[in-house]
């Protein structure tokens, strides 16, 4: 993914060198908050991804780069406040940071009760849950390509990660008592996101309402808690990593947004199916919810799709594009617009280049690798998430 | 007790006066005191801090007066670090009269730090602080011909004098109560007390002079002008050696002095003591400072504001109480000092080069010097609370060890205020950083010649130190466990 975000970024001639220290140091901070057993380092990895996005957004974004990198930060940061206090809690009452050990630690039920909601709610902001989501349109919209690709691909699942690994680990009986509204707060994100991208003129808005609503799935697979739906939601993280930044890297279009609709074949229809199946047996009424709304995801991608590749080109070029892009979503007027892509913009401006081929190509194989064969991933997934304390 | 005895004992600060004169002598008869001026101060102090090091470990002069312990030891080379730090700082003001006598009464001013930090009994406690604040006021207003530079003196003169005679009168109803002023006797005394009307008005009076000098909301009113209109190494000072200083006295006397009527601050379980006293203190500063910094344009300002909040957090520390309390808010305010000095040393380097210190001057710092830069976002991410540095890890322990403190969580209410308001300075520090990173640099900026060597080094000398606190936290953390008692 970085790879490919770095083939991206290939034509970024002004303060290039600052613009890869900025992308590295998010890159390297993910891995940090992927590989570490200790909730300091985790913390200190997860924080540490922040401040560099914010550079990342407000020097070489675009559209309207300051306002949506500081919304960005801002909401990162609220969540980072509640995943602090959480930590602490956790760290005071356990004794310990070592996640290894914290998980032997039997905390009290009253504890949980509190502490799982601050953790979880801290690190799902990230993941964007309804309603802390709206920082992820505006950031997504704001960020430089490879911005966009990182910040859809690893970033958003930094927070679905440690909020399976920390805050439902550590505080399972917690979770138990909150996972029937962590599935509420899912699936309405499912429902909402899908739709309001349904009424987007701007490209990059629909894909970054998008997002928050496969990050819904990811977070309806976690409050299952079951084997078939937590893998499910593992698998999705990985899934709509690779898709995400696809959608952003535009070239591929077709191959991302069939992934994006959940088409047979492709990793997003592996990882859906297996949150759905795992969330029949907890909450068969979310899947039914859940249903209507990959009918809208489908709707607003196959309308992407329609734009950008069957409308003539005199008539997007059409003012309204400059001026869609610049008022926010919400305010947009109702009658049938023109999508302003960035794929459209790519016909009028020079054609790919051969490291952002490459780029896509690497996310495209991993797409259908994982869509054809998912036992690969998921032979993985599972021992782990079995391993998993809540589920005991 | 010889006299040559007491000298031996008294030997930093005795150099430090030392080195006062001797940079007064040379200011009177050489005109190169610009330059000598500082190279003495700094090899003063320097000598002091070995004198130090050299001293016993354990000592006791006139009940209390002059107490000499790891943890005053530690303190005293802490402050005269921060002296240290400061006197660089005089040799790029240029624009600065009289720079010898600048410098005598800095060191002056930090003699007074000593005492403050080295005294256990009350009265010396007082004269440590007026000798501290009448050095800063003549600090703060030294800049004659800025008319700015008096109004910060003068204010700060006013209501410094103002808190500390609300703190004598504290002292005095203390003594009235107690029959003694050493914070020892004064603890086993309180024992046998019962919390009377009279005693709470001496401790709150008490409190009072020193929420004045840390700056605690409401008394914080002097801040914002001393801040912004005193000579840049003045504003320094005041922010760090002088909090250091009373942090450390303030924690003294509440947990020796006055540990008996504790009280209690915990949610609904209040019991009438100091430490709601503090509590109310810290919240109101924390929630004060982090939301009028949010309206600032002046950089300076902002600073001021936002060591009204800082100052609340350190205060959780103190009211969580116990050692560990006390250890964390020593941790806390000494990399706070440090951090504050490097950021005025910035802010110092700023103003000469483009004659302002609103945020406007910051406008494309970045590419102007990327050093200064990447400095200012380095002091500016520590106060914000981020990791990997000094600040990150200074909040963490704090509200861990408030989070611990009280029964069943009681200080869970203030933890939550002090990370709502560390979330709430993100915003105005970031907006620094966005001035600094993101804008362009105006047309009309002319490319200086950059900071002078002196500042250049100690800058990079307090962001490492930053830095490592923040990677390191045990080489300073462990050493102030280890001294408390």
């Amino acid at each position: 993914m970085s790879i490919s975000a770095v083939l991206f970024s290939w034509d970024v001639i002004d303060r290039a060198n600052e613009f890869f220290f900025w992308l590295l140091l998010v890159v390297g901070g993910s891995y940090g908050v992927f590989l570490s057993a200790d909730l300091f380092l985790l913390f200190l990895f997860y924080e540490l991804v922040i401040v560099p996005k914010y550079f990342l957004i407000a020097i070489f974004g675009s559209t309207n780069k300051e306002y949506g990198a500081m919304k960005l930060t801002l909401y990162s940061f609220f969540g980072g406040a509640l995943v602090f206090l959480g930590i602490i809690a956790a760290y005071v009452s356990g004794g310990s940071l070592d996640l290894n050990q914290l998980v032997q630690f039997q905390f009290a039920p009253q504890l949980q009760s509190w502490a799982f909601p601050v953790l979880f709610l801290g690190f799902a902001v990230l993941a964007g849950i309804w309603p802390l989501h709206t920082w992820a349109p505006t950031g997504h919209v704001a960020a430089p390509t490879a911005g966009s690709m990182l910040l859809a691909g690893i970033v958003m699942k930094l927070g679905a990660y440690a909020a399976l690994r920390v805050a439902m680990n550590l505080f399972p009986q917690g979770f138990q008592m909150w996972r029937t509204w962590i599935a509420v707060l899912a699936v309405i994100g499912i429902v909402y996101a899908a739709a309001v991208a349904l009424r987007q003129r701007d490209l990059k808005f629909v894909i970054g309402y998008s997002s928050v609503s496969h990050m819904g799935f990811v977070l309806l697979g976690l409050a299952t808690a079951n084997v078939f739906g937590v893998s499910g939601a593992v698998l999705q993280m990985f899934s709509h990593g690779v898709i995400g930044a696809l959608l952003f890297a535009v070239a591929t279009f077709v191959i991302a947004s069939a992934a994006s609709m959940g088409i047979p074949g492709l990793s997003g229809f592996a990882a859906e199916i297996t949150i759905l199946i795992g969330a029949w047996k907890s909450y068969p009424l979310a899947v039914w919810i859940t249903g209507a709304g990959m009918v809208l995801v489908a709707a607003f991608t196959l309308r992407a799709l329609k734009r950008a590749f069957f409308d003539v080109d005199g008539e997007s070029a059409a003012p309204s594009s400059a001026s869609a892009a610049r008022t926010d979503a919400r305010q947009m007027p109702a009658p049938p617009a023109q999508m302003t892509s960035s794929a459209e913009r790519s016909i009028h401006l020079e054609p790919i280049t051969i490291p952002e081929k490459l780029g896509a190509g690497l996310l495209m194989f991993a797409t259908l690798a994982v869509g054809l064969y998912p036992k690969f991933l998921l032979d993985r997934i599972q021992p782990a998430v079995e391993a998993m304390r809540f589920l005991k | 007790m010889s006299y040559l005895e007491l000298l031996k004992l008294a030997a930093p600060e005795a150099i430090v006066v030392v080195t006062a004169l001797a940079v007064l002598t040379i200011a009177l008869t050489t005109r190169r005191a610009l330059v000598l001026g500082p190279i003495v101060a700094v090899l003063g102090v320097a000598v002091a801090i070995v004198a130090v090091v050299m001293l016993p470990s354990h000592a006791n002069l006139f009940g209390g007066m002059l107490v000499i312990s790891p943890l005053n030891s530690l303190f005293k080379i802490i402050c005269l670090a921060l002296a240290l730090a400061t006197v660089p700082l005089v040799s790029s003001e240029k624009a600065l009269p009289n720079p010898g006598e600048y410098i005598a009464v800095l060191l002056l001013g930090s003699v007074g730090l000593m005492l403050l930090v080295g005294s256990e009994e009350l009265l010396m406690i007082f004269i440590g602080l007026e000798l501290l604040g009448l050095s800063l006021y003549v600090l703060a207003a030294f800049d004659k011909a800025d008319v700015h530079s008096a109004e910060a003196g003068l204010k700060y003169f006013l209501f410094g004098s103002t808190a500390s005679a609300f703190t004598l009168f504290g002292i005095s109803l203390i003594y009235g109560l107690s029959g003694t002023t050493a914070l020892a006797a004064i603890g086993q005394k309180l024992t046998t007390l019962q919390l009377q009307p009279l005693l709470a008005v001496g401790i709150v009076m008490t409190l009072i002079g020193f929420a004045f000098k840390i700056a605690a909301a409401p008394f914080h009113l002097w801040a914002p002008d001393a801040y912004q209109g005193a000579p840049i190494p003045s504003a320094a000072f005041i922010a760090s050696g002088s909090k250091v200083a009373s942090f450390v006295v303030l924690g003294k006397i509440v947990l020796i002095g006055f540990g008996p009527v504790h009280g209690s601050a915990d949610w609904h379980a209040m019991i009438a003591g100091w430490s709601p006293v503090l509590a109310a203190l810290a919240a109101s500063s924390i929630l004060l400072g982090n939301f009028v910094a949010l309206a600032q344009t002046n950089v300076r300002r902002l600073l001021a504001y936002s060591a009204v909040a800082h100052g609340g957090y350190t205060l959780l520390g103190v009211v969580a109480g116990g050692r560990e309390g006390f250890s964390a808010t020593l941790f806390y305010t000494t990399t706070y000092a440090v951090t504050l000095i490097g950021a005025f040393a910035v802010v110092g380097a700023v103003r000469r080069e483009t004659g302002g210190d609103d945020l406007q001057n910051f406008s494309g710092l970045a590419a102007r010097s990327p050093f200064l830069a990447a400095c200012m976002a380095i002091f500016f991410l520590s106060l914000a609370g981020l990791p990997p540095l000094a600040g990150f890890f200074g909040k963490f322990y704090l509200f861990s060890v408030a989070f611990h403190a009280g029964g069943n969580h009681g200080l869970l209410w203030l933890v939550a205020i002090a990370l709502f308001g560390s979330f709430v300075s993100l915003y105005y520090y970031l907006i620094v950083l966005k001035v600094i990173f993101v804008d362009k640099k105006p047309e009309s900026a002319t490319a200086g010649d950059g900071p002078d060597f002196f500042s250049r080094i100690t800058v990079t000398l307090l962001a490492t130190v930053v830095l490592v606190l923040g990677i390191m936290p045990q080489t300073l953390a462990a050493k102030i466990i280890a001294s408390l008692p």
